[in-house]
């Protein structure tokens, strides 16, 4: 999958003498209308050089908080800090971030080479300089014979490299970038996630990347942060976010997710009894909730449960309702406890092909996979 | 890379090694042409009302326009002898006998009328001509051979060669007299082309007025539209529509009415002279003129030129996503810098627009100067429209001014376009 072509390490190389930076959020809050508040009191720290992705459903506040970092918008509250500077006064050209932009923002008016030389020209840097650090940029992301054409004579997968070629090309030591793929046709960003991901790794720059795109943030990112309703729901490496969600809404959000609610009727070493709404009873680990006799929704990914295991920690039955085949797996939808949307993604071995529509089968799984949530309306 | 590798191939698609035919061998394109036959017929059919309307109510009344404005038949329709003898006169001296008879020919041909127009004609060139020839005309049938000397018994003004050399000169049927006469030139004498006199010189003058008049106009245009025309780009919808009916408010009130708020407003005894005498700025004597003069005509068509300039800016500003500035000050350029750099030329195809649309608007305008224009304030316009009620000679004039004033603004048209290329403009 990963292009053939990847730019190579000696290619990669801007000559960075300074790593990435650090960033700090500390207590930042907005409001557009003084009415809502689209960002609550957001705490995050970001080390320097990490790969950062703020991941959410648009509306969450994820974008406003790239653009108040970058000085676009003012926090209504709170201090943004660079390095343990405070940058809140700092009008957006002083700051030395880059960033790339939603739609490229190539200028349309120059050529490729003319926009790469932009933010050099702006620094006062000599021609020969200029010309050398440009055809580098070029280099890094293989166009060195496009200096001399227009953005539109250019495929999207080219702008968004010159678009990226861009922003790094005066060397800051952040760089955001706010849905950078959100105009490529799916194959095309696959392509440009790993290229982005190789091209953090080999420079070392900090980068803070926004997107509502789950994929693009689990294959790229250090750690990503969840958005939802102004609020950082979780703050974690990817594979903790798909392993362990700390919140339903995290749950549902990232990955395929199976919900079964019910109260809490027992807390045992480590591990808790939950009385589902339809009477049974099964074991969850408490993950987020408030102890005996509280609501909870239990979440459960489909790869984690089994089929006809009746030697499984909690077994439960269920009636198979619809089976659709996707050749390495069997997606299969079955009735469980009141969940009619309960998907099973069972292995494609022999086991699976008895299977059958309207069948009534025992579905199972360990205790540690079944994550006892905060409890969401059904 | 997949999109890279992608262009060598449709390069090779589009140069093939012989030229391209249909799945029965017939060439492409010919194939293309017939298939588009009826579409191209059907759309012609279309346009042909409009076609046939500016034919008949502009195209051929420019072309009558210009052929009028350089014709001149009288001498050689209404003194056909006298032309025809008068050719081959070396200029030297008097002419021979045989023009003298052939004048006298024609003056016994001619009726009152038609010798009536050619003696205003050539006294127009020359004064004094209508009286000598109307009085050879009457006595014209008493004439006995030979004729020079019993023209020459009646007025001695036909012993003046100046008049044999004009009759010759206007035998020609076409003429650059009008355009000479446009121009502040005319014919000396002698036959030579020489610059009028400085107390007649008046259209070459106007004309310079016009163009640095509408000039100023544009530019002070520019001046008020381009911010207009940016914030109406930016603002939210609801706010920049009410604005947007502003702008266009000059657009739905009568010229007339305009016209008299701006008399209002500036004349001495107005609206601004009081507040500037209240306020002890200027004193009751010094109350400044500022209509009936070239103020009046350039404050007036600025307010009523105005949306011809914001429309097409703002229809490009609008365009123009406001992700280019903030990309260009997230590279590090002060906000002025980035609006030079990467707003302002991405606005040119409407500031062209919009300077043409001014320009020649401003060029070609009648009413505004006319009335709050005064003296020193007038366009050519009111030249060429004062003109078109004289004599048949200053129809003519005023024919001749106006195709110089077309022929200007189709050679500024011309420049425009190298300069800046029409095909970049957006009028909206």
């Amino acid at each position: 999958m990963c292009a053939i072509d990847q730019p190579t390490g000696d290619v990669l190389s801007l000559e960075r003498e300074t790593p990435g930076a650090a960033v700090k959020f500390d207590g930042v809050q907005k409001s557009y209308d003084g009415e809502t508040l689209v960002v609550k009191d957001l705490n995050l720290d970001i080390r320097a050089g990490e790969f950062l992705t703020m991941l959410g459903p648009s509306g969450s506040g994820k974008t406003t908080c790239l653009m108040m970092l970058a000085g676009f918008e003012p926090p209504t509250h709170g201090e943004i800090f660079l390095d343990g500077r405070p940058i809140g006064q700092l009008p957006p050209h002083k700051r030395g971030i880059g960033m790339v932009f939603q739609n490229y923002a190539l200028f349309p008016h120059m050529t490729v080479g003319e926009n790469l030389a932009y933010p050099l020209k702006v620094r006062g840097l000599s021609k020969a300089d200029i010309k050398a650090k440009v055809q580098r940029a070029l280099d890094m992301v293989e166009l060195s014979a496009f200096g001399g054409r227009r953005p539109a004579q250019l495929s999207g997968g080219q702008q968004q490299r010159i678009a990226v070629a861009r922003a790094l090309v005066f060397e800051p030591n952040l760089v955001l970038m706010d849905e950078p793929l959100g105009a490529l046709d799916k194959q095309l960003r696959e392509q440009m996630q790993y290229e982005i991901k190789h091209i953090h790794e080999n420079l070392g720059v900090t980068v803070v990347y926004v997107t509502h795109d789950q994929t693009e943030a689990l294959t790229m990112s250090d750690r990503v942060a969840v958005f939802n309703d102004g609020k950082i729901q979780q703050l974690s490496p990817p594979a903790e976010l798909y392993e362990a969600p700390k919140n339903s809404f995290v749950a549902q959000f990232i990955g395929e997710n199976n919900k079964l609610s019910g109260q809490v009727t027992k807390m045992v070493n480590g591990h808790c009894e939950v009385t589902l709404d339809t009477g049974a009873v099964v074991k969850a680990a408490p993950v987020n909730v408030d102890g005996e006799g509280a609501r909870t929704t239990l979440s459960l990914r489909p790869e984690r449960v089994t089929i006809g295991d009746t030697a499984a920690e909690t077994t439960l039955g269920g009636r198979v309702s619809e089976l659709i085949y996707l050749g390495d797996t069997i997606r299969a939808r079955l009735a469980v406890e009141g969940n009619d949307e309960f998907i099973v993604k069972v292995p494609n071995h022999n086991r699976a092909v008895s299977l059958k529509e309207g069948e009534t089968v025992t579905v199972g799984w360990a205790t540690e996979d079944c994550h006892a949530l905060d409890p969401i309306a059904t | 890379m997949t999109d890279a590798a992608a262009v060598p191939g449709a390069v090779a698609a589009q140069d093939p090694s012989g030229p391209l035919t249909t799945a029965d061998g017939k060439p492409l394109k010919q194939a293309l042409r017939k298939a588009n036959a009826k579409a191209r017929r059907n759309a012609l059919l279309l346009v042909l009302p409009l076609f046939a309307f500016l034919l008949i109510t502009y195209t051929i009344p420019i072309v009558q326009m210009m052929t009028r404005s350089v014709s001149n038949p009288e001498v050689a329709e209404y003194l056909p002898n006298t032309a025809a003898a008068i050719a081959d006169w070396d200029g030297s001296d008097l002419p021979s006998e045989d023009v003298y008879a052939a004048m006298v020919a024609d003056l016994n041909a001619g009726g009152r009328s038609t010798i009536g127009r050619v003696a205003a004609r050539l006294n127009a060139e020359l004064a004094g001509v209508r009286s000598t020839m109307m009085g050879a005309m009457r006595d014209s049938d008493e004439f006995q051979a030979p004729y020079k000397d019993a023209l020459l018994a009646d007025d001695d003004d036909w012993a003046d060669p100046r008049l044999w050399k004009l009759i010759q000169r206007e035998s020609r049927t076409l003429t650059p007299a009008y355009y000479l006469r446009a121009l502040d030139y005319e014919y000396d004498e002698n036959g030579d082309i020489v610059r009028r006199p400085e107390y007649l010189q008046v259209y070459t003058q106007t004309f310079w007025q016009t163009a640095w008049m509408s000039g100023l106009i544009t530019i002070i245009t520019i001046l008020l539209g381009y911010p207009v025309a940016h914030l109406l780009a930016t603002l939210p919808p609801a706010r920049a529509n009410l604005l947007m009916i502003l702008v266009l408010l000059p657009f739905w009130t009568s010229l007339l009415v305009r016209t008299s708020a701006w008399i209002v407003l500036l004349q001495q005894e107005g609206v601004i002279n009081d507040v500037l005498v209240l306020l002890h700025i200027v004193d009751e004597d010094g109350r400044i003129r500022m209509i009936y003069n070239r103020i009046g005509t350039i404050v007036a068509m600025t307010h009523i030129l105005l949306p011809f300039m914001i429309l097409p800016l703002y229809s490009v500003m609008k365009t123009i996503p406001p992700s280019l500035t903030r990309a260009a000050r997230s590279m590090g350029a002060t906000p002025l810098r980035a609006h030079l750099t990467v707003y302002m030329p991405l606005t040119v195809p409407g500031l062209a627009a919009g300077v043409l649309l001014v320009f020649i608007l401003a060029i070609g305008y009648y009413i505004t100067p006319a009335l709050v224009g005064g003296e020193s304030g007038i366009f050519i316009s009111n030249l060429i429209a004062d003109r078109m009620t004289g004599s048949l000679a200053q129809l003519r004039l005023a024919l001749a001014l106006a195709t110089i004033l077309l022929v200007g603004v189709l050679v500024l048209y011309w420049l425009f376009n190298k300069l800046v290329g029409v095909d970049r403009l957006k009028f909206g």
